[in-house]
């Protein structure tokens, strides 16, 4: 067998520094590659990086466009990283964004044209409600079954998929949309009102909308509870050592309770910034897989809040950058998926270096006379 | 239901159990040596893509099997490289992997999304078993993939529990510093296991595309490389089980479609659910008996080791 040339030592603690900057390789690795996938496609790298990374964000509207991407994404992986931390692997946050998209849309479908301005707060708690019903079943099953969270709530992603679209097609179905998949558009106050409508003429036309502030809040409080509070302590605990968890008496079941509950109404709420945002409406194929890309965003941010912001905006920056492509460069849409799945890859290995260092392997006859 | 009405029924379940059954095999062999890798369905995709890309190329079926497979090992071997050298989270690569797979074959895949495939698998019957009523249609007139996954079931018990290197894969399953320390290279047996769990779920992607479905889409394999995880253990890491296993999970979905074309009034939303349930069902009751679930799994599934 060949041998390389380094080899890994453990590190006695882990670098505080490389968990910084791993993150950064990796998004510099993530460049390096597009653009010799850029270049192989016969494109300039350098003119394609330019139209994938800074001309989506060199208007006005491209920072609202990307804010209104980056708040969702960014609010679902705030709910993910709290169970990560415990080692409550939700990754079904799509599924869940989904079902509090649906309690939300009953809401205004419901109320079309009959609701007052309460109308709009109703549906985000109904949409935080819908997302932690959708997540309670892994709950119930892992607490009581022990059954592996991962499959249960990828499962039960694709069973809310076909929920959206049973509805769109059928009961939900707008009459007047010609068998288009489909509900009503939304009554003014069932949705969320965008900055430009009372901020004046510099945003005229830019679509980011007042759901920005949950995010803006919802940071804040994340990051009190995960490092200030007892509960974000235990969750904390019972992801770094569980038996250290069990043996201070914290409970195991209330942890995962708690883990899947709060990632799943961040989902359910993220599914009603989209319906009664941008959409408007709910049709059969409305989100571009913010509850998937939330992982990478959790993950890149190191389940920091402030990290966590960061990073999705990134992953903002690809999807507009994946759009941008497809319009002028005519690439298709799915280089994005690309970036970002090998964005969360890179980074994985990259992290090796937060426990362990890089040493040049020394020659055979020194190491042997060292060892003795 | 008459009897008659049972052969198809039966043939569908067949059909739709063969690719559960490739790939949970491979993935079985991979899980058996302590690797556990969620990225099941992102290798399926890319063996579908790559087989469906060299059959629209003018390429044979031999070629699009065989291209299939090195794709799903060229994934394979990405996250046993951040996995296995790097020491990444296995949790963490298998669903980066799952995600990379499927933005990957969705990218190479995009000019041959509503083409039919040029060649495609076709039924090979075996002459008079093939005439038996209900299981003759269904048992002997499968295409070659679902014949070689019949054989390959029977390949890995044997290569599992009859040969020297089937203990040895075992063994740094269940404890590879024990492994280690017998001098057997636990990390070149892991990454072994694991292309070969790539190599599998290839050829399932690869049945999609070219033997069942007979075309391209994004997301074509829609799920089952999950469900293929689960089937592992329902089947507690068994060969044989996984067999039944997947002609369960075959027949649920079977059972969708025949509801459909004998005309009950279901939404066929629901029925396209049912899959996914009988996952999630399965799983719940599976689980329950953890101490079972614990002596049947291997002991270090998921855990990295660092052996150098």
């Amino acid at each position: 067998m060949i041998r390389a040339p380094w080899r890994l030592v453990p590190r006695t603690l882990p670098s505080p520094r490389m968990r910084v900057l791993a993150p950064m390789m990796a998004v510099a690795l993530t460049v390096i590659f597009g653009c010799i996938v850029f270049a192989s496609l016969g494109l300039s790298p350098l003119a394609a990086m330019k139209v994938f990374l800074i001309e989506p964000i060199s208007t006005i509207n491209g920072v609202s466009e990307l804010l209104l991407k980056a708040s969702p994404m960014c609010l679902i992986a705030l709910g993910l990283a709290v169970g990560y931390r415990a080692n409550v692997w939700n990754i079904g946050g799509e599924g869940q964004m989904y079902v509090g998209g649906i309690f939300a849309s009953g809401l205004a479908i419901y109320f079309h044209e009959r609701g007052g301005v309460w109308l709009l707060p109703a549906m985000v708690v109904a949409g935080a409600i819908g997302g932690a019903l959708w997540a309670s079943i892994p709950a119930v099953l892992k607490t009581r079954c022990h059954a592996n969270e991962i499959l249960v709530s990828l499962m039960l992603t694709y069973v809310a998929d076909l929920l959206v679209k049973y509805l769109v097609y059928g009961p939900w179905q707008d009459p007047a949309a010609n068998n288009f998949p489909l509900t009503v558009a939304f009554s003014d106050n069932a949705q969320f009102p965008m900055f430009a409508a009372f901020a004046g003429d510099w945003l005229e036309g830019t679509r980011v909308n007042v759901s920005l502030i949950i995010t803006l809040v919802a940071l804040p409080v994340a990051w009190l509870f995960m490092q200030r509070t007892f509960a974000g302590y235990q969750l904390t605990v019972a992801g770094l050592a569980p038996s250290a968890a069990r043996y201070a008496g914290f409970s195991g079941p209330a942890a995962i309770w708690m883990a899947l509950l709060i990632g799943g109404a961040a989902a359910g709420v993220a599914g009603v910034m989209e319906v009664a945002g941008p959409l408007g409406q709910l049709n059969d194929r409305w989100t571009p897989g913010y509850g998937f890309t939330a992982i990478i965003v959790a993950t890149l941010g190191r389940l920091h809040p402030f990290g966590i912001a960061l990073a999705s905006l990134l992953m903002a920056l690809v999807y507009l950058g994946g759009e941008a492509v497809q319009i002028s460069l005519q690439l298709p849409k799915a280089i994005s998926l690309v970036f970002q799945g090998l964005l969360l890859m890179l980074l994985l290995g990259c992290d090796v270096l937060v426990n362990y260092r890089l040493e040049r392997r020394r020659p055979a006859a020194t190491a042997a006379v060292e060892i003795k | 239901m008459n009897i008659d009405s049972l052969t198809p029924l039966f043939a569908s379940a067949v059909a739709a159990a063969i690719p559960l059954l490739l790939a949970a095999l491979g993935e079985l062999v991979t899980e058996r040596s302590g690797v556990l890798n969620l990225g099941v369905e992102g290798m399926m995709l890319m063996g579908g893509v790559t087989a469906f890309i060299v059959v629209a190329s003018g390429g044979g079926l031999v070629l699009a099997t065989l291209a299939a497979c090195c794709a799903g090992m060229v994934a394979a071997l990405m996250f046993a490289f951040v996995t296995l050298t790097l020491q990444a989270s296995q949790v963490a690569a298998g669903l980066a992997l799952a995600i990379l797979g499927s933005g990957v074959s969705a990218f190479l895949g995009r000019g041959y999304v509503g083409n039919p495939a040029k060649v495609s698998f076709s039924e090979l019957p075996i002459p008079l078993l093939s005439k038996l009523p209900i299981v003759g249609p269904a048992l002997f007139s499968m295409n070659a993939l679902g014949y070689l996954a019949v054989i390959l079931t029977a390949a890995t018990t044997w290569f599992l529990y009859r040969t020297k290197s089937g203990l040895i894969l075992r063994s740094v399953g269940e404890s590879p510093v024990v492994a280690q320390s017998l001098g057997l290279q636990v990390i070149r047996i892991r990454y072994l296991a694991t292309l070969f769990g790539g190599l599998m779920a290839g050829l399932a992607g690869c049945y999609y595309a070219v033997a069942q479905f007979k075309m391209w889409q994004e997301g074509l394999t829609s799920g089952n490389g999950w469900i293929a995880l689960a089937l592992v253990v329902f089947a507690s890491w068994r060969p044989v089980r996984l067999m039944l296993g997947a002609l369960l999970f075959g027949g649920v979905t079977a059972f969708g479609l025949y509801l459909q074309a004998v005309g009950v009034q279901v939404s066929a939303f629901a029925l396209a659910s049912l899959p996914y349930i009988a996952t999630v069902v399965v799983l719940a009751v599976i689980s329950r008996d953890q101490r079972a679930l614990r002596r049947n799994a291997p002991t270090s599934l998921g855990q990295s080791f660092f052996g150098m």
